[in-house]
Formats: structure tokens, C-alpha cells, sequence
């Protein structure tokens, strides 16, 4: 795939370097928003269809070939609803806090390896910027439920702080115990490494309990059920959102399914090989690596939306006794017998 | 578990927050007045008479034909069982003799009944816990049950099929042939529903152990049904005051001893293998002859008080029916089995934090029209 | 399960229960006419005291009162409670009734039996009639400032009520 090669040239060859250069990151900068938006667009539509077939009936098959239009139309909708605001909700606040939920989505998509020409950031310390990419979300969410000035929605909002810094810790702790195996935090370097094998077959036993409590921790940090307590609809309102409508309120919902994304792709990344396919049946043909990157993430989608449909939500106590008692503890014992594993030498590698 | 050591250092405020009229967990028209304390519930004060229609007030002015009608819409979901207890009053004190045939009819419809009331609870118990997929699975199932109703006596929810004497017209042909298909797929989805969500770790945390009722207080709440039985009251009006053709059938009566959430959720499904049993047992011997005992078209009720019990599937149903010898009743009151299910949600949900308070909620099994009539 | 026998299960025959009862208080009258039960007419001064004593007597046990009504005789407002003993399996019904419609009052049961709360409020809304320690009377379904009372016979309501 010369094609960036080709477009960084060319852009050099017509304007002086610095403008060059900000031509090039404003041109990386739209196509990763384009993903965004129809990555985000088409996960609604696949979780609708999902829903419904695990509920028994159809799901959206009108608009357009199969319903591929749908969210365009649902999008169309809200853009052209009225804004409500209440009078004394805190007005910048307000209407900063989807910003930060969508910057900080937008940023921790840049960096992963779609195949080996396609990264956008290939930074030394990528998986360390990821965890901290994602802790900032958080504010945007306290945000929220704050300046709405609305009982339920900081009711909502609290418990949502609360869970997002919790289960931090066990994706923090369960990427760290992947990270021994590669001694690399760079995700170039990591999706080499995996050339001798995916991660997960690498690690063996510690590596599939690592990816248990990553999923589990990782449908936590983006509230979604069974840990939506947040949204749950049927307690308290809608949560720390209650109060947007139209177009804000779309950001914070597409927001919740790119999270997803960004949660599956860290998985693949990590645990799965990212664009490499297995035993290398496609190795000389580098761009169907996108497809294989694609193909891994929609499977543990699925997971996440299979989990949603069909598991009970647990109470917020309950929640935090799970991160704190059980997948702490098992998290750091695992670390150690990974650090073990390493030592002695005992990973399958190919 | 609680904050009290938190406490001590720093005041913290109870507020009010109301839950409803429009919520999706409150089943209906009811507002809660909820004072928390964080996340534990202080008090739970119910606000009723947002679907009061003065059904009693309405009964002293019709004639008892026209009273069937309004007890459809009580509790809906268990319209012929309503039905049928103002036509057993009626029918009992005009002394009349009816058929055999309209008794195992009625009986094996006010099971369907049961069936489909449980079903529609289990639907949208899993959806207040936060299983989104239960309520059509439950929903699947009821569908076949209205079917059956639309088929025979011609509407889904307000059946209106029994009147004071017997039945309004006699069963469609088909119906035997459709209720056994209903049994025999009934049967094989119900474990299913075990599957889906009793056997479920995360939904028996959140049921075991929650808002726990006591046999004393069950009785002196006068908690009937499903929520009594769970706390090990024996209180099944079909065993203790049998009516219709209950007493020729043998069913057990579901009872358990802990009187929590989950006791009241396993009496629900265990009562609906029971009804399944009961009709398996009457379908096909439904005896030939009548469907209807004469009567004037003008009933007069001779003068006197009169009482009769019937177990819907939220509990027992009473009718108490004051009669001066006129066409009309003088008084008539109706007993309803939420009424007294609601009384206790104070009792049972102190102390709980709201989570536990939408679970248990869920189980007392409210139909808000029949507790406001 | 199978059905749980309660233990204790002695049924007591309407006389039995008349003479039982009768030697605790004797100003009351006893009635099985036009009623599928036994009938007691009791005072209103003695309502608690009768109550109690029908509660707590082993050998009636009535902890189960399974239906309280409101009613408007006429010339008196009355209330009517059924009675039932869970143990034993022998209903009764009390009846207390009063003359003074402008202030109705009668003692409250809900001590007795925490039932009796909710049914005493759904009383006071429809009949207007006073519990006393009652610990929370207030109207139950209509609104707080409706004024009258529905269920009595003289209410007059020209726009909602149809007259047939």
C-alpha cells in the first residue's frame, strides 16, 4: 500500500513543509472523523439487528437495502429537533461535555494498526496513552450529570464516575500482563511480536484469564449492560444524559458505540493479532489485513451486544464488589504468574 | 453494606425523589414518594387515584349484567377470573344450579388466564432487572393464549365471556384442539424461561435476599397469593374455599418459607406448571350439556349481604355485595389483592437500596386499576 | 410442596363462637339472617377492645381481616369488617355503625392488623369517616382538596354522576 507514500510526496512536492504538514494532519484528521461516523453509524444499525434477532423478530429491514440507511434517517431526525436546554443548567459546561466524550473516542482510534501502512500515531508508549485516553472520558460524563442541574442525572452521573475508575484498573492490569510477553508498549512492535503467534496462544493461561477480565472490565468502562446501571431505564430516568436532546445527545450515544469499538479493538490489538491473519495464509497480500483487523473486532462486538441481551444489570454495589474484591486480586496474581511464565520461559511461540 | 461509620463524620441529606406516574418500572399509574438517603430508601409512600374510576359508585346504579363488564377492567390481566367472581356472588345467592360444563369451561379459562398473567409478569420482570429479552419471550407465549381467547370469546384482554349463569355462548370447536397444541408447546419453552434467567448468577444476587416478608406480617398485611405463599402462608383460595371445579382437580399448593424476592418469582413459575397440570387434567373431559343456567333478564338479588372469594393470579379476589331486593346493588365492594400487596412495599423495601426496591416491585405484582378501581 | 397443614385446625360452629364471645362482652347483638356468616353488631365504644380479644384469643385467632368496607345505611354510616382465622378456618363478620353523619368516628384497627391502614384511608376518602390514631389519615385517591365524600348516598355531583 504505497498510497500514503504516494499522497505524502505529492503533497510536499506543491507547498512549502509546514503548510504541507498541516494540509497532511487536517487530511488524516477528516478521514478518521469519516470513520468515525460511519463506524459509529453502522455498529447502531448491526446492535438494532442483533437485538432483534436474538428477541425473536426482525429489526430495521426498510430503509434502504436492509435497513443501511436507517441510522441516516435517525441521524437526519436528530439533527432537526429542537434543542431544550434547561434555564439554569451551567450553559458552557453544558455544552462541553459531549466534546470531551467524542475527543477523546477520536483520539484512541488514531492509533490503531488497521494494517501495517494504515496507523495514523505509531507512538513508543501506545498502549500507555490508550488507558490514559480513556480515563478522560470520564470527565466529560461527571460533566454531563453536573451542569444538567438535575437530581437523576447526577445520581447517574456519580455512579458512572465511580464505575469507569474502578474497572480502569482491571483493563490497566490485564493489558499490562499481555505487555510482558511483547516488552514493548508500542502497537507496531506488539502486532510483530505476534508474527511468532497470536498473543493469546503465546500466553496460554494467564493470557485467556487476562482476556476474561478484560472483557468483562472492558464492557464495564463503556456502561454497557450488565453494568449500565447508568442508563438503566427503568430506575431512575435516563441517566447522566437526561437532559440533552438532538444533536448533543447523538454524540453521546454514538460515543457509547465507538467506545465499543475502541474497547474491541484493543482486544484484537492485543490478544488477537491485530491485521495478521492466522498461520499467515494471507500474508502476501497486505491489504486484506484490514478486513481480517475488521473481521476479529466484529466478532467480540458480538460478544458485547450478546452479553447486553441477554444478562440481567447488577446493582452498583454489587458492581463495585466484583472490581474491587474478585478481579483485582485475580488480576495481580495473574500479572505474577505471567512475570513467572516469562522468566521460566514457558510461552508457546511459533 | 451501610454508611454509618461514614456518617458520624459528615451529615448527609435525605431527599425526595418521586418515581412515576410515568416510569417503566411502576406497572402502571402509580407514583411513588421515595425519601433516600444516598442510595438506601427511608420511606416509600405511595400515591394512588390516577386510573380511580369509582367502579364501586358506578356498580350502585347497573344491573348486575352490566357490572361483569366493569370488572374487566380491573385487573386486566385477569379479566375471566374478575368475571367469574361476580357471576359465583350472583349465581350463589339467586341459588342457582349450574351445569357442570360451564364449571370445568370456567375453570380451565381461568387458568389459561393464570398462564398468561404469569407469563406477562415473567416478560416484564426480566426487563426491570435488566434482561431486555424476556418480555418477548414471555410475550411469544401469550400471544398463543390470546389466540385462543380471541378464538372463543372474541376479544384478547376484556373477555367478558362469563355471565351471571353460566357462559355468554359455547366454545369454539377448536378450542379443546388449541388449548392442547398451547400445553404441549408450553411445555417445552418453559424450561426455557429457567434457562434464561432463574439459573442466572447475576439475577439470583440481585432477588435472593431482598425485601424479605415474614409470615406474621404477610398475614396481617392480608397478603394473598403468589407474595403470601412465598413466605410460607398457606392462603390459596382454590384449596381453602374451593369454587367452580376446583375441587375435583388435584394440584398442589406452591408454597415457600423464605419470603424473599426469589421465593416470589419460583411460586410464580412453579404455579404455572401447576395451572398447566390442572388443565391438562380437565381438557378432555369436558362434560356435555348446557352452557348457560336461566335466568331472568332482570336479576334481582333477594335481600341480604353476600361474599364470595376467588383466587386471581395476583391473589384473592372478594366481592362483598349488599342487596335490598332491587335490580340494582345497594353497596358493592370489591377486595382486591393489590390493594393489600401494596400496603406492604413500605414494610419491605426500608432499609433496600432503589435497585432492590424496581426487584421487588416487580414481584408484588401490582395491576395498578385493579388496586385504584 | 404439598399443601401445609396448619396445625391447630379447630373449627369453631357459629354458636360456639356466639357463647365464646358473648361472655366476653354482652351489649352485643348476634345475627345470621340474610348473611352467609355470623353477624356481630358491636358499639363503637367497644370496637378496639372486641377486635383485640378476637385477635388474640387462641381459640378464635382471627389474624386474618380479609375485607373492611365502608357503608352508608341510610340514616347511619357504618363500617364492616370480615374477619377470618388462618388457623382455625371459622370467618365472622363485625359490624359497627353510627348515627352522626356530620362526624363520624370510630377507633382505628390498624394496630391490629397492618392492613387495616390502607382500607381505613380508602374509608375516610369515600364516607368521611374518622380513625382515630390513625397514624397517617389522609385521602387515598381522590385529591386533597376534593371536597364531599362519593360513596355516601346524599353526595350530589351534577356534572360526573349519571342519574339513570
Amino acid at each position: 500500500m504505497k498510497i500514503t507514500e504516494i499522497i505524502h510526496d505529492w503533497l510536499f512536492s506543491l507547498m512549502p513543509e509546514t503548510t504541507a504538514s498541516i494540509v497532511e494532519m487536517a487530511l488524516i484528521a477528516v478521514i478518521y472523523l469519516a470513520i468515525f461516523a460511519v463506524a459509529g453509524l453502522y455498529l447502531v444499525l448491526l446492535e438494532r439487528r442483533v437485538a432483534a434477532w436474538f428477541q425473536l423478530r426482525l429489526g430495521p429491514n426498510r430503509v434502504g437495502y436492509q435497513g443501511l440507511l436507517q441510522t441516516m434517517a435517525d441521524a437526519l431526525k436528530l439533527v432537526s429537533k429542537e434543542l431544550t436546554g434547561t434555564i439554569k443548567a451551567d450553559k458552557f459546561l453544558y455544552n462541553l461535555a459531549p466534546y470531551f466524550v467524542i475527543v477523546c473516542a477520536l483520539m484512541a482510534i488514531s492509533i490503531f494498526p488497521f494494517t501495517q501502512e494504515f496507523q495514523a500515531f505509531d507512538i513508543n508508549i501506545g498502549i500507555f496513552f490508550l488507558i490514559a485516553i480513556s480515563s478522560i472520558g470520564v470527565i466529560g460524563i461527571l460533566l454531563a450529570g453536573w451542569s444538567s442541574n438535575n437530581k437523576f442525572a447526577l445520581i447517574g452521573a456519580m455512579r458512572s464516575g465511580v464505575q469507569t475508575i474502578s474497572y480502569e484498573l482491571s483493563v490497566g492490569l490485564s493489558l499490562l500482563t499481555m505487555v510482558l510477553i511483547t516488552g514493548s508498549l508500542q502497537l507496531s512492535e506488539i502486532v510483530e511480536v505476534q508474527k511468532h503467534g497470536w498473543l493469546i496462544v503465546q500466553g496460554h493461561i494467564p493470557a485467556m484469564i487476562a482476556f476474561c477480565i478484560y472483557m468483562i472490565a472492558g464492557t464495564a468502562e463503556t456502561n454497557r449492560a450488565p453494568f449500565d446501571l447508568v442508563e438503566a431505564e427503568s430506575e431512575l430516568g435516563a441517566g447522566f444524559h437526561t437532559e440533552y436532546s438532538g444533536m448533543k445527545f447523538a454524540y453521546f450515544f454514538l460515543a457509547e458505540f465507538i467506545n465499543m469499538f475502541i474497547i474491541a479493538s484493543i482486544a484484537t490489538t492485543i490478544f488477537f493479532g491485530a491485521y495478521l491473519s492466522p498461520f499467515g495464509i494471507t500474508e502476501s497480500i497486505p491489504l486484506l489485513g484490514v478486513f481480517w483487523f475488521l473481521a476479529k473486532t466484529l466478532v467480540l462486538i458480538f460478544l458485547m451486544m450478546w452479553f447486553r441481551w441477554t444478562f440481567p444489570r447488577l446493582r452498583i454495589d454489587q458492581l463495585l464488589v466484583l472490581e474491587w474484591k474478585y478481579l483485582l486480586p485475580l488480576n495481580l496474581m495473574n500479572l505474577i504468574l505471567m512475570a513467572l511464565m516469562v522468566l521460566l520461559g514457558l510461552t508457546i511461540q511459533f | 453494606m451501610d454508611t454509618t461509620t461514614i456518617k458520624n463524620n459528615f451529615k448527609s441529606e435525605e431527599y425526595q425523589i418521586n418515581m412515576g406516574p410515568q416510569h417503566p418500572a411502576t406497572h402502571g399509574v402509580l407514583r411513588l414518594l421515595l425519601t433516600i438517603d444516598g442510595e438506601i430508601i427511608k420511606r416509600v409512600e405511595p400515591d394512588l387515584g390516577y386510573i380511580h374510576r369509582s367502579i364501586e359508585k358506578m356498580c350502585e346504579r347497573d344491573s348486575y349484567q352490566q357490572i361483569v363488564h366493569l370488572t374487566d377492567r380491573m385487573d386486566y390481566l385477569s379479566s375471566h377470573i374478575n368475571n367469574e367472581a361476580v357471576c359465583l356472588t350472583v349465581e350463589n345467592a339467586l341459588q342457582l344450579e349450574i351445569p357442570e360444563r360451564v364449571k370445568v369451561i370456567r375453570t380451565i379459562l381461568d387458568e389459561l388466564t393464570r398462564i398468561a398473567s404469569h407469563t406477562l409478569w415473567w416478560g416484564v420482570m426480566g426487563m426491570d432487572v435488566g434482561a431486555l429479552t424476556t418480555y418477548f419471550y414471555g410475550f411469544r407465549d401469550r400471544e398463543l393464549i390470546n389466540d385462543i381467547f380471541e378464538e372463543t370469546c372474541g376479544a384478547r384482554l376484556t373477555m367478558n365471556y362469563n355471565i351471571p349463569g353460566g357462559l355468554m355462548f359455547d366454545i369454539h370447536p377448536n378450542f379443546v384442539k388449541r388449548t392442547k397444541e398451547f400445553i404441549a408447546h408450553f411445555k417445552t419453552k418453559l424450561p426455557e424461561y429457567d434457562l434464561l434467567l432463574t439459573g442466572n448468577v447475576i439475577f439470583q444476587k440481585r432477588m435472593k435476599g431482598i425485601g424479605i416478608l415474614s409470615k406474621e406480617d404477610a398475614i396481617s398485611f392480608g397478603a394473598s397469593g403468589p407474595v403470601g405463599r412465598a413466605s410460607g402462608y398457606s392462603c390459596d383460595v382454590r384449596k381453602h374455599h374451593p369454587y367452580s371445579a376446583f375441587d375435583k382437580v388435584n394440584f398442589n399448593e406452591v408454597l415457600k418459607t423464605e419470603g424473599d424476592t426469589f421465593a416470589r418469582y419460583q411460586v410464580r413459575i412453579l404455579e404455572m406448571w401447576e395451572s398447566l397440570s390442572i388443565i391438562e387434567q380437565l381438557i378432555d373431559n369436558i362434560p356435555e350439556g348446557d352452557f348457560f343456567a336461566k335466568t331472568n333478564t332482570v336479576i334481582k338479588l333477594p335481600e341480604g349481604e353476600y361474599y364470595e372469594r376467588v383466587e386471581t393470579a395476583r391473589g384473592e379476589l372478594g366481592v362483598y355485595i349488599i342487596s335490598t331486593g332491587t335490580k340494582n346493588p345497594y353497596r358493592m365492594k370489591f377486595r382486591s389483592p393489590g390493594f393489600s400487596n401494596l400496603s406492604l412495599l413500605n414494610h419491605i423495601a426500608v432499609g433496600g437500596k432503589i435497585g432492590d426496591l424496581v426487584a421487588t416491585m416487580a414481584t408484588l405484582d401490582l395491576v395498578i386499576p385493579d388496586i385504584d378501581r | 410442596m404439598g399443601l401445609m397443614k396448619d396445625y391447630n385446625t379447630k373449627i369453631m360452629t357459629n354458636e360456639a363462637l356466639q357463647s365464646l364471645i358473648s361472655s366476653w362482652i354482652p351489649e352485643l347483638e348476634f345475627t345470621e339472617e340474610k348473611s352467609q356468616f355470623l353477624n356481630i353488631t358491636v358499639q363503637p365504644e367497644q370496637l378496639h377492645q372486641l377486635m383485640t380479644q378476637l385477635k388474640s384469643n387462641s381459640e378464635t385467632n382471627f389474624n386474618y381481616l380479609f375485607c373492611l368496607s365502608g357503608v352508608d345505611w341510610g340514616t347511619a354510616l357504618g363500617v364492616v369488617y370480615h374477619l377470618e382465622s388462618t388457623t382455625h378456618r371459622h370467618q365472622l363478620v363485625v359490624k359497627v355503625k353510627t348515627e352522626d353523619r356530620d362526624n363520624p368516628t370510630f377507633d382505628t384497627v390498624c394496630d391490629i392488623w397492618y392492613t387495616a391502614e390502607f382500607h381505613e384511608r380508602e374509608v375516610f376518602d369515600f364516607f368521611g369517616i374518622i380513625f382515630t390514631n390513625h397514624p397517617n389519615l389522609q385521602r387515598l385517591f381522590l385529591t386533597e382538596d376534593w371536597d364531599g365524600f362519593p360513596l355516601r348516598k346524599d353526595y350530589v355531583d351534577e356534572i360526573n354522576m349519571i342519574i339513570k
